[in-house]
């Protein structure tokens, strides 16, 4: 089973909100659409599922042309950020609503409303109404009505974005296993990197209706194949700065000169953007290859386990991710390390060098 | 500028509470230093916001008194407490500039037009906006406007304290760094007192000087960011606090030692562990390391967070989750696991033993 995206665009008026897209996205696999608001992800799931046409392009289900079926025709589950119920149902008729749609007899609704109401750990809940839920519960119901039917595609757009800390932390560890076993394709969207990353699967990063790449999510946190993913994918914001590599060393922030590092030793000599990701810079050196420089304290945020400092550096904000509390005063000058190994080069045209 | 004081405060929303139960925030007595940085954090429901309304003065307090630099204050309305808020979602006037804006709370009391435009050109400058001033707000994205919201509720230099009530929420990740770091950076700048409500553990502790988690109505431990990570006073801290929360573990204390599943463990309080209530071992996932000798472990799953990932596993029938930083190797097969016992508690009926005032 797949879905595949073929040269799909989709404008609003004079606007493009999705630009020329190619995507294929297998059976039983998790992935994740990574992007700020406004980035196409919310108009790309709906072109996946059919509540939108596309203005170009054809969308492919099992290889059959689906561009033109209705979403009611297609085996399609949706769960939105709002917690959407039907009021006046409990949970066991919310969950229980596909399946009366589709004419399934009692005994079979039964046996899979019982079972999803086990997975979402609801079965206590079933008889309440979801004003008499918490929000997380409300969610949880509204999950279990998208897999109750065994949906070739679910479709999760920032699901979790409305539940407290804690709770998103809970689901975000259960959904994998919740999905695990099952041949549907699940795309879930989200403006957060660090999700995308616990999720692991695969990720589409997004930026201004194009997927910049996608791929295996491990695999494009370590190498973007360019700088605008290196940024989409960065939380807190990856460090760039263009440098002057000559040999075996580059000139930074124009007058500072660090060793080129693993990735740098290899490149042709030029003009390069480097991107140094904040938790490989901190305020002790912990490898040879490291490169220093002093900056201006701007802020400095210390989390009980963690200190994140940004510092201006001649005009520049460059910010530091270290373990441990170190509370450097604001306006001071301070000198922190950056693990030029870790570095990304990439060129004039932001694509990765190395 | 105050010093806030809560005295025995206490609030019901049912007209005769009758039991501890009915009540949505239960006793509290707290002072808020002048000039300080304070958070309330804690889950839905957990009567953060009741707290919140009753210092604004949306609710009158069912018994006790919330006194400004000692006068009390329980009973006047919310205008003449001389409060700012920022809320969940901008509060702006679409119509108006960027200038006119910020300029509002200042006309609306009266501040002579020359002292305006000298506040809302500085604000102006701390929250980069000078080069806006003069666009209307209307056409402004949702982080743009929070910004204004911000800028409107520190404009005023009489208020007694600066309120933020979820104001990052609706705010993208890449953005919410910028408003927060801008944030710490005003408070600093400005050194007014403060106070940020949220359900965000990085937001509360990465803003707050002191922070007061709350559960179920009831302050559960009021600390530094650093005190709340290294040394919860309650199970419900160290779980909802870190992220994984910290490992909670059933042990018994014999002879003076602590037991994980026959397994002994050094930790920090075990001294003053009895053995009559319920306890547990409490270990963050940063405490945990994997070495030669320890608890016997089976790795369940690893999860990739970029600069660490987290390591879930299978000891005795518990789960003990870990972090081992980007680049370090995991072992496969049985494992084995050290707590560092520095930071190591023993919790008696979720309370750290030896702690509980």
């Amino acid at each position: 089973m797949s879905l595949e995206l073929r040269n799909i665009s989709k404008r609003i008026g004079t606007e493009t909100h999705i630009h020329d897209t190619n995507l294929v996205l297998e059976g039983g696999s998790f992935n994740v659409l990574l992007g700020t608001t406004l980035s196409g992800k919310t108009t790309l799931m709906q072109l996946m599922a059919g509540i939108q046409k596309p203005a170009s392009g054809t969308i492919l289900f099992r290889g059959k042309d689906v561009t033109g079926t209705a979403v009611q025709k297609r085996n399609v589950s949706m769960v939105y950020q709002q917690f959407i119920n039907y009021p006046n149902f409990n949970v066991y008729d919310n969950i229980a609503s596909p399946l009366r749609v589709a004419g399934m007899d009692k005994s079979e609704i039964d046996r899979r409303v019982g079972k999803a109401a086990e997975l979402l750990r609801l079965t206590p809940m079933l008889q309440r109404r979801p004003s008499e839920l918490s929000g997380g519960q409300q969610q949880r119901t509204a999950i279990a009505r998208a897999i109750v039917k065994d949906s070739d595609l679910i479709l999760l757009d920032e699901p979790l974005a409305n539940l407290d800390y804690k709770l998103r932390e809970e689901l975000r560890d259960e959904l994998p296993k919740i999905f695990a076993g099952r041949n549907a394709i699940v795309v879930y969207a989200t403006t957060e990197p660090t999700e995308a990353l616990l999720f692991g699967g695969n990720t589409a990063t997004m930026h201004e209706g194009r997927i910049t790449q996608f791929g295996p999510t491990s695999g494009l946190y370590r190498r973007p194949k360019d700088i605008v993913t290196a940024q989409v994918f960065s939380d807190p914001p990856i460090n760039t700065a263009r440098v002057e590599k000559r040999g075996k060393t580059i000139t930074i922030f124009d007058r500072i000169t660090w060793p080129a590092g693993r990735a740098g030793e290899t490149i042709a000599d030029g003009t390069y953007t480097i991107g140094i990701r904040p938790h490989h810079v901190t305020p002790a050196a912990v490898a040879a290859s490291s490169g220093s420089f002093n900056g201006r304290v701007l802020v400095t945020e210390l989390s009980g386990s963690e200190s994140v400092i940004h510092m201006d550096v001649g005009g520049t904000t460059w910010v530091s991710q270290s373990h441990g509390i170190h509370p450097f005063e604001v306006g001071a000058t301070a000198e922190l390390h950056a693990d030029v190994d870790q570095a990304l080069f990439f060129g004039p045209n932001g694509e990765l060098i190395s | 500028m105050a010093k806030i004081t809560l005295a025995s405060l206490r609030h019901s929303y049912y007209l005769n509470p009758k039991s501890d139960e009915d009540f949505a925030l239960k006793r509290l007595s707290l002072d808020w230093q002048d000039g300080g940085a304070y958070a309330l954090l804690g889950p839905s429901g957990c009567g953060k916001t009741t707290l919140l309304n009753l210092i604004s003065g949306l609710l009158v307090p069912t018994e006790g008194k919330i006194l400004f630099d000692g006068a009390d204050v329980s009973h006047l309305t919310p205008e003449r407490r001389n409060i700012a808020q920022v809320f969940q979602f901008p509060v702006i006037y679409d119509t108006m500039t960027v200038y006119d804006n910020l300029a509002f709370p200042l006309r609306n009391r009266g501040v002579p037009e020359a002292e305006i435009d000298k506040r809302v050109r500085e604000i102006g400058e701390m929250l980069d906006l000078t080069a806006t001033l003069n666009n209307r707000a209307s056409g402004l994205t949702a982080d743009g406007k929070q910004k204004i919201s911000l800028g409107r509720g520190l404009v005023r230099s009489d208020v007694n304290v600066i309120m933020f009530d979820e104001p990052l929420t609706v705010i993208d990740p890449h953005l919410k760094w910028q408003l927060r770091s801008k944030l710490k950076e005003l408070h600093q700048r400005i050194k007014r007192t403060m106070i940020y409500v949220t359900h965000d553990q990085t937001e509360a502790l990465t803003f707050a000087d002191q922070v007061v988690v709350m559960n179920n109505g009831e302050v559960v431990q009021s600390g530094t960011p650093v005190e709340l990570f290294e040394k919860p006073r309650h199970t419900f801290v160290g779980h909802f606090i870190g992220s994984p929360g910290m490992n909670l573990l059933p042990c018994e204390v014999k002879g003076g030692k602590a037991f994980f599943a026959g397994h002994m463990v050094d930790a920090e309080n075990v001294a003053a562990a009895k053995n009559s209530a319920h306890l547990e071992i409490g270990v963050r996932p940063e405490f945990i390391s994997i070495g030669g000798s320890g608890i016997e472990a089976d790795i369940v799953k690893v999860s990739d967070a970029g600069r660490y990932r987290i390591v879930e596993t299978q000891a005795s029938g518990s789960t003990i989750k870990l972090l081992v930083a980007e680049g370090e190797s995991i072992p496969t097969g049985k494992i084995h696991l050290s707590f560092d016992p520095s930071h190591t508690q023993i919790y008696e009926d979720g309370w750290i033993a030896g702690g509980r005032a």
